[in-house]
């Protein structure tokens, strides 16, 4: 299956998820909105130019706004995901390596602690922009503060558990692709 | 935000969007509806056994005197005015575990769905306001949304507040600008007020759960357990006022009549 093919169905299938079932979850607590969805821009393959994520990142978000009336919330995160993505991965790889040659984002092609890292920091801010956004409309500042550690520790969970669930097969640059 | 306070913005966003989400959303629902159809046949089974209870057969009168009255609104002996039109609709896509909570309805402007409708339940519960039309879907701005507001009342009294939301919990909202003097009880029923333009009068909104003052002010704040379960929602009615305009109008003028006059006396 080509990259294209992949990431189309891989968009379908994490907005599905996150529309028609994390949206519809059963209450639990104010604090917990699970969000995943953005995932999906985290697994885009590492020869996607800086222009191309960003393009990317806005229609993920526009989409996702449409189903869930927002407007312009998560477009807005999503790009601001898209763009600070190529920064934090730049950081995170050894430069002048000559053995790596991944070709998207995984646990095994950057190492546990280092993805974890680059989860954790484009979760963070993924969702400091979202709930910054909604609460300029709604709410007390310590609100604030406590919906944002709350909603990243349960994306941090959910992101642990897909990646968990669902090994990707290690994907190399080949030069024929 | 942008879309939010520009109406222009806000219709062009919604218009396009709401067409395409609406068709996958019912593809969605009709899946869902296996998982909640008995309850929503106990719900449509108890407002049909209220209905059947209002029936004149039921009624045995113990002297020929007396005469059954319609009790609606005349306009002479001939016409009878109607105030309101309920339309069926399903609900195809629900939250509430945002703090804007909005539900999609799947009849729009092509079915006379207008903005400002009342939205009630299968069961005569309220559940929200139509804010939005697409020619084939609407939607509708939940009790659970931050910026909702509901002209409720206080059954047992009739004493009228505002019914709102906090955004923290989707099983109940708040009755605020109820005055402390009033005697409310837990499981008291709160429900729509005869003065609200949008909501048909003495429709259920909820039942009080909890009572606690409001130091700020005179009143208390009332919590309010809603009639509406909103995680299993399905069927709903849209009712919509033939007289709101006419209402509004008339208040419009009359504020406009007395700004006049008050400016004559000078």
């Amino acid at each position: 299956m080509s990259d294209l093919v992949k990431n189309i169905l891989r968009l379908i299938l994490f907005l599905t998820v996150q529309v028609f079932v994390l949206n519809k979850i059963p209450f639990l607590h104010q604090f917990i909105v699970p969000y995943l969805y953005f995932l999906f821009i985290l697994w885009l393959p590492f020869s996607i130019s800086s222009f191309g994520l960003l393009v990317i990142g806005f229609l993920t978000g526009l989409l996702l706004d449409y189903f869930t009336w927002t407007p312009g919330l998560h477009t807005a995160a999503c790009l601001l995901v898209a763009y600070a993505r190529p920064f934090v991965i730049s950081l995170l790889i050894p430069k002048d390596n000559e053995e790596f040659n991944y070709r998207e984002p995984s646990p095994r092609a950057l190492g546990w602690a280092p993805y974890t890292v680059y989860a954790f920091v484009l979760t963070l801010f993924h969702h400091t922009y979202l709930t910054l956004l909604q609460w300029l409309q709604f709410g007390s500042f310590l609100q604030f503060l406590i919906k944002i550690a709350a909603t990243t520790a349960i994306s941090m969970l959910l992101i642990f558990t897909t990646e968990l669930l669902f090994p990707r097969k290690v994907k190399y640059r080949t030069n024929t692709a | 935000m942008l879309f939010s306070y520009n109406q222009f913005h806000r219709a062009a966003f919604l218009g396009v969007a709401s067409e395409f989400t609406g068709k996958v959303n019912t593809q969605v629902d009709k899946l869902d509806d296996y998982f909640h159809q008995s309850e929503e046949n106990k719900r449509v089974h108890r407002m049909n056994d209220s209905l059947l209870n209002l029936l004149k057969a039921n009624f045995s009168y113990p002297d020929t005197a007396q005469k059954i009255v319609t009790d609606s609104l005349k306009l002479d002996t001939i016409i009878t005015v109607r105030r309101y039109v309920w339309r069926d609709a399903k609900v195809v896509y629900n939250t509430v575990n945002a703090e804007q909570n909005y539900l999609q309805i799947n009849r729009g402007s092509n079915y006379g769905i207008k903005d400002d409708m009342a939205v009630l339940s299968s069961d005569g519960a309220v559940v929200g306001v139509v804010v939005n039309v697409s020619p084939n879907f609407s939607e509708v701005m939940s009790l659970l949304h931050v910026q909702s507001s509901v002209s409720a009342a206080h059954q047992k009294t009739g004493n009228l507040g505002k019914v709102e939301w906090d955004g923290k919990d989707p099983r109940t909202v708040l009755l605020k600008g109820i005055s402390r003097s009033v005697e409310v009880k837990v499981g008291d029923s709160v429900v729509t007020s005869r003065y609200s333009y949008n909501f048909p009068p003495n429709y259920l909104i909820g039942t009080v759960a909890q009572i606690t003052n409001d130091p700020a002010t005179g009143f208390y704040l009332l919590k309010v357990k809603t009639a509406t379960n909103f995680t299993g929602i399905q069927q709903v009615f849209v009712v919509e006022n033939l007289q709101r305009e006419e209402q509004l109008q008339l208040s419009k003028d009359t504020e406009k009549k007395m700004e006049k006059q008050k400016n004559k006396q000078r």
